[in-house]
């Protein structure tokens, strides 16, 4: 092999581009064959109607027509989407707000810190998948604060703060916005675990010497963190919420919906047309968010 | 004078450092608390008898306790079984990624050929189009597997590859399994950090490609193996996604716990399920999920340690 290489004279640059091509071809096949096509196979079942039988599909083009169902007729479809986006807009900025907080709270030294970050951690693991989708079934959940009567002192509580930060001149959908964020605080803290993770790893990136001379300057502690801190990690900010946002893919109302239509309906056509406008929305969602995001970014170099 | 007065500014900070302090305690425990509430919940729920459920004096600690609740769970649910079939899954689809992976990510960030800029922007599409567009062609695919006509060539008809691990392993080793493209994206930035100089000592001293990326590139790597290996295996465990698409009648965890009430409901009222009493399926159930998240709060408690500095280490942020 090697003498053979020698022989057509290629050079060490030509021998890397080669190996590079053989060391992405795993990928390469797979996403052909597990991506690609399929991709471009529900991009024509959503503009078929599709047949299934004992012979395999039977397809034809009906142009726009899923379409139209899942927009008009569907009764479910327009609900699920637009839940689905809502949620996302809500929860996005409060994650990404919740765990650059929390990252600079486990970026200070205090006693019990590893045991913290440890805490804070374990959501990556148990929020995911089958067990928070059975997690919101659970009644023994609800019966037991029906029992503590927590549900009851949470709710007065919230119903105070809100009275007080309508007195200090807040406007109604900002404290509106922030009580629903104390009510669905479990649902935000349980997905900012990796989140927080990339923050911690960004802030511990910062130069020492840049908090030492803002010190020397006389800065305060909220003074460091808006001057040095955010405009450092900001690059993350727009990961984050990129990251929040294709995290949400894997539960949600829209993606049972669009499984239901698909396996148990067997209505292939609806439910790629479903998954298609789904996308497209996720798609228009990531392009705002991140020319938003990107304009106010602070690039170090 | 002068000194009167700086050391009372002094206490002035130490009461602000103090007050800071406190804030701070409560804040974190506080929100631990509330990550932690849901799995005290149900290991409270789980030892708890049948009629500690509607005992109002009944809030954590039971008054009977029993293992009852358990030794349900587990015979419904095959738990050793599952167990076993699911960690095999795990650790089969955990390594494959892992490699196929890591051997993506330096063939990008590393070899550059002509079009690789192109096909970069292909797993970064992988990465953001949502899993569920393009399920149903995946599904159809393998359940009629025939890999470009080949299989019905040689044995008369395609495979049914659904209810196996095929699935699994062929997505994984193409590294295109569940968030494949995220951890080629880690190892590519991993590998980019790496300085050239080291790669040019290596071909000076006679290795070729394939021997700087074995003997010098994947020891330096070693922080983002950790990465990948444990956020795969950890979401491969969790993932109900794809095992209740690809497995529907085979035991693991995520097939198991979704079909338990149903299960338990049959086995409790002989067939009819719809009499059972919700709050005692609700209890056992809780009880599955703390079988189920048990081996992963166990190897957490050994293992938080890296999955706390991984990400720090994989240069994902630098």
């Amino acid at each position: 092999m090697k003498s053979i290489l020698r022989l057509n004279r290629r050079t060490y640059n030509d021998q890397k581009a080669l190996m590079g091509f053989f060391y992405v071809l795993p990928w390469l096949l797979g996403f052909i064959f597990f991506f690609l096509i399929p991709l471009l196979s529900s991009l024509r079942y959503s503009l078929s109607s599709v047949q299934a039988n004992s012979d395999g599909l039977i397809i034809h083009f009906s142009g726009l027509q899923n379409y139209v169902e899942a927009l008009t007729v569907n009764t479910e479809f327009n609900r699920s989407l637009a839940d689905a986006i809502l949620n996302m807009v809500i929860n996005v900025p409060l994650i990404v707000i919740f765990s650059l907080f929390l990252a600079v709270l486990l970026n200070q030294k205090f006693i019990g810190r590893s045991l913290a970050r440890s805490i804070f951690f374990l959501p990556v693991i148990l929020a995911s998948g089958v067990i928070l989708s059975l997690e919101s079934t659970s009644l023994i959940q609800a019966v037991n604060d029906q029992n503590a009567g927590a549900g009851a002192i949470q709710g007065l509580g919230t119903f105070e703060l809100e009275g007080m930060m309508l007195d200090a001149g807040l406007s109604e959908w900002v404290v509106d916005y922030l009580s629903s964020a104390v009510g669905r605080i479990y649902d935000i803290v349980s997905q900012s675990g990796v989140q927080i993770l990339i923050f911690l790893a960004g802030i511990q990136t910062i130069s020492p010497q840049l908090y030492e001379a803002s010190k020397m300057e006389g800065a305060t502690g909220y003074e460091a963190f808006w001057k040095i801190t955010f405009p450092m990690v900001s690059p993350l900010i727009l990961v984050n919420a990129i990251y929040t946002i294709i995290d949400s893919f894997s539960n949600n109302a829209m993606t049972d919906l669009i499984r239901e239509t698909g396996f148990t309906q067997f209505n292939f056509g609806l439910s790629s047309a479903m998954a298609w406008l789904y996308f497209a929305a996720v798609a228009l969602i990531l392009a705002v968010s991140s020319y938003l995001i990107s304009r106010k970014v602070f690039y170090y170099d | 004078m002068g000194a009167l007065h700086a050391n009372r500014l002094l206490s002035l900070e130490r009461w602000k450092k103090w007050i800071w302090s406190f804030v701070r305690l409560t804040l974190i425990a506080g929100l631990a608390f509330v990550i932690l509430y849901p799995v005290l919940q149900k290991i409270s729920t789980a030892f708890k008898d049948k009629s500690d459920l509607y005992s109002p004096i009944v809030v954590w600690l039971p008054e009977h306790y029993t293992l009852d609740n358990f030794i349900k769970a587990i015979s419904i649910m095959d738990y050793w079984q599952a167990l076993l079939n699911t960690f095999t899954l795990s650790a089969l689809t955990t390594l494959l990624t892992a490699i196929s992976c890591a051997l993506a990510g330096y063939g990008f960030a590393r070899l550059k050929f002509k079009g690789s800029q192109l096909l970069f922007a292909g797993v970064i599409l992988t990465i953001l189009v949502p899993p569920i567009t393009i399920l149903i062609p995946v599904y159809l695919n393998l359940k009629d597997f025939s890999l470009m006509g080949l299989i019905p060539l040689l044995t008369g008809k395609s495979v049914n590859l659904l209810n196996t691990y095929w699935p699994f392993i062929l997505t994984s080793a193409t590294a295109n399994s569940l968030k494949a493209g995220l951890y080629i994206f880690i190892f590519r930035q991993f590998f980019r950090g790496i300085p050239k100089e080291v790669e040019e000592a290596a071909y000076i001293d006679g290795a070729g490609v394939g021997k700087t990326f074995y003997r010098i590139m994947l020891p330096n790597a070693i922080p983002s193996i950790v990465t990948v290996l444990l956020f795969s295996f950890v979401w491969q465990w969790n993932d109900s996604f794809f095992t209740t698409t690809y497995l529907t009648s085979s035991k693991v965890m995520a097939t198991q716990l979704g079909s338990l009430p149903y299960n338990l409901a049959i086995l409790l009222e002989d067939g009819v399920s719809s009499k059972a009493d919700p709050f005692y399926l609700s209890m056992v159930q809780d009880t599955g999920i703390l079988l189920a998240i048990l081996p992963l709060i166990i190897i957490y408690l050994f293992v938080q340690r890296y999955f706390v500095e991984s990400i720090e280490r994989t240069g994902i942020v630098g």
